[in-house]
């Protein structure tokens, strides 16, 4: 397996805020890898910090390429889609207007009428409302759409933001049922950042847990979810 | 009856340089979520450099693209030059930006062609239509109006760029993150908005004529028709912008006292009264949100 992503000595900043402390980790190409950790543990920032949304130092490599400092639109166009915190939907526009904005970077028309297509077939309910305002659509409809959108960019790498965030019980099941077929069928990478520690570590080969900033621990998803000190300590079950 | 059908055609008349104003002044707003109150100035600058080719011998259809296309360009230069380094500072600031802009550009305006009133030629002639009520200049202007809009509509519902542009206006975060360059998309919405502006600026001159004040007046009527319409629709200010012109006359001719006098604390009062019973416009977008 090959380094997708490759994070060294992260820190991050908001204002004076010192939000991350040299964080190191990788991904491995094809892999699920999570990130688990408490509320305010740096998780959102983590993402944040690979987009450069939020201002770090540090060095990021993603497929060997440098991409530290680069604008935030342009490490998307390297093929690394986000599904932030909130969604990130866009309200005012509808359903198909979203999924068009998902692939705003690509340029093969043709292309990408057939992902819309596709997405449509994966997510069946996301084809009755594809001229609804998407602001309207319901907490797991707009999940489905935010990761549909995120598709869309065909991404190498996909950074999700606690997918499960106010969704119910079953609605969450679908979720991460679509994000291991998605890893399977589609080799795309992921690194997805949950609370819900014990299904992140259903769907991950990998963990990192951090805590204030820091990774505490690594390993495995088995080996952090046969921990039983591990589980007690940071993950809470 | 006479009277009142008459008195809605010339409002009508009026309305649409109102209509032409209010269109760029949403188209901004759009784009920066801010009005711009050198909006009226700028149009006015584009219009002298129209007159200023035509000076020079420039048929009135080349004059007419020379301008828009010179204050596309120079739309978006302001916002690289000076509105961008102003970044996320507070919207004092940026008023603060907008009038020096406006003070600027009046006064070289008033530097380079005077302050003397000029007249400006129409291509649509000024041929009387239903009986002198209106003329074919005015008609002609209408139709500019209604193709102006329509062409945004499909710009901006059936373009990739107009879908972008649409992004970072309402979403810049989440435009960021799809891979939008949010900073040209705004810069873009300022060269339209200065490109519409030229438009509203040499249909207007004919009518109002041309010196370095022809705005002061009318892009107040042009953001009571903004507001009227609603900020956050195009439509809704162009068809705002005829409601002012009708709303006026009507006024003025059936109301006791009002006369020509009284005309702009009524359209002033008509803002006031939007915001407080219907502060999304007429027909602006009321944001829903699902929680």
């Amino acid at each position: 397996m090959t380094t997708l992503l490759d994070v060294r000595d992260l820190r991050a900043f908001y204002g004076q805020v010192q939000a991350l402390h040299g964080l190191s980790f990788s991904l491995q190409e094809g892999s699920v890898t999570t990130l688990l950790g408490a509320n305010g543990a740096g998780k959102t920032t983590t993402l944040r910090a690979i987009c450069n949304t939020v201002r770090t130092t540090g060095t990021i490599t993603f497929a060997g390429k440098p991409i530290t400092g680069l604008a935030t639109e342009s490490i998307v166009k390297l093929g690394i889609a986000q599904v932030p915190q909130g969604r990130g939907t866009f309200t005012r526009m509808n359903v198909e207007e979203n999924l068009q904005l998902g692939a705003i970077t690509r340029s093969d028309r043709a292309g990408i009428a057939s992902d819309i297509e596709r997405m449509y077939e994966m997510f069946p309910v996301l084809k009755q409302r594809r001229t609804q305002q998407a602001g309207l659509l319901s907490g797991g409809e707009q999940q489905m759409l935010a990761v549909a959108r995120a598709l869309m960019l065909r991404p190498r790498l996909l950074l999700l933001d606690e997918p499960s965030f106010g969704l119910a019980p079953l609605v969450i099941r679908d979720v991460f049922k679509v994000l291991g077929e998605i890893n399977r069928k589609d080799k795309v990478t992921i690194l997805v950042v949950e609370q819900n520690a014990q299904l992140a570590l259903e769907l991950a080969d990998q963990a990192y847990v951090i805590e204030t900033g820091e990774i505490v621990k690594s390993g495995t998803a088995a080996e952090i979810a046969g921990n039983e000190d591990i589980r007690k300590s940071y993950l809470g079950y | 009856m006479e009277l009142f059908t008459n008195q809605v055609l010339s409002g009508i008349a009026t309305g649409a340089i109102y209509a032409c104003i209010a269109l760029a002044v949403v188209m901004i707003y759009e784009a920066i979520d801010h009005l711009n109150f050198a909006q009226g100035e700028m149009a006015m600058f584009s219009t002298f450099i129209a007159w200023q080719c035509m000076q020079w011998g420039v048929p009135y259809w080349g004059a007419f693209v020379i301008s828009v296309a010179l204050s596309f360009v120079a739309g978006v230069a302001i916002e690289r030059v000076l509105f961008r380094p102003l970044g996320h500072a507070s919207i004092l600031v940026h008023i603060a930006g907008f009038i020096a802009l406006f003070a600027i550009i009046n006064s070289v305006a008033g530097l380079i062609w005077d302050f003397t009133i000029k007249p400006f030629p129409t291509p649509f002639g000024a041929t009387p239509l239903f009986g002198g009520v209106i003329s074919s200049h005015q008609a002609g202007m209408i139709v500019v109006t209604l193709a102006l809009l329509g062409l945004l509509y499909l710009f901006f519902r059936f373009t990739r760029i107009g879908l972008a542009m649409r992004a970072a206006a309402t979403t810049p975060d989440s435009a960021r993150l799809v891979g939008v360059n949010v900073g040209w998309m705004i810069a873009l919405g300022w060269g339209l908005a200065a490109a519409i502006g030229a438009i509203a600026g040499i249909m207007i001159a004919p009518v109002i004529f041309l010196e370095p004040n022809m705005m002061g007046g009318v892009l107040l009527y042009g953001f009571v028709g903004a507001v009227l319409g609603g900020l956050s629709s195009p439509a809704g200010a162009v068809a705002g912008g005829f409601m002012v012109g009708v709303l006026e006359n009507l006024t003025g001719t059936y109301i006791p006292g009002v006369g020509n006098e009284l005309k702009l604390p009524i359209a002033l009062a008509m803002i006031v009264a939007v915001l407080v019973l219907k502060p999304n416009g007429l027909f602006g977008r009321t944001q829903v949100q699902r929680v």
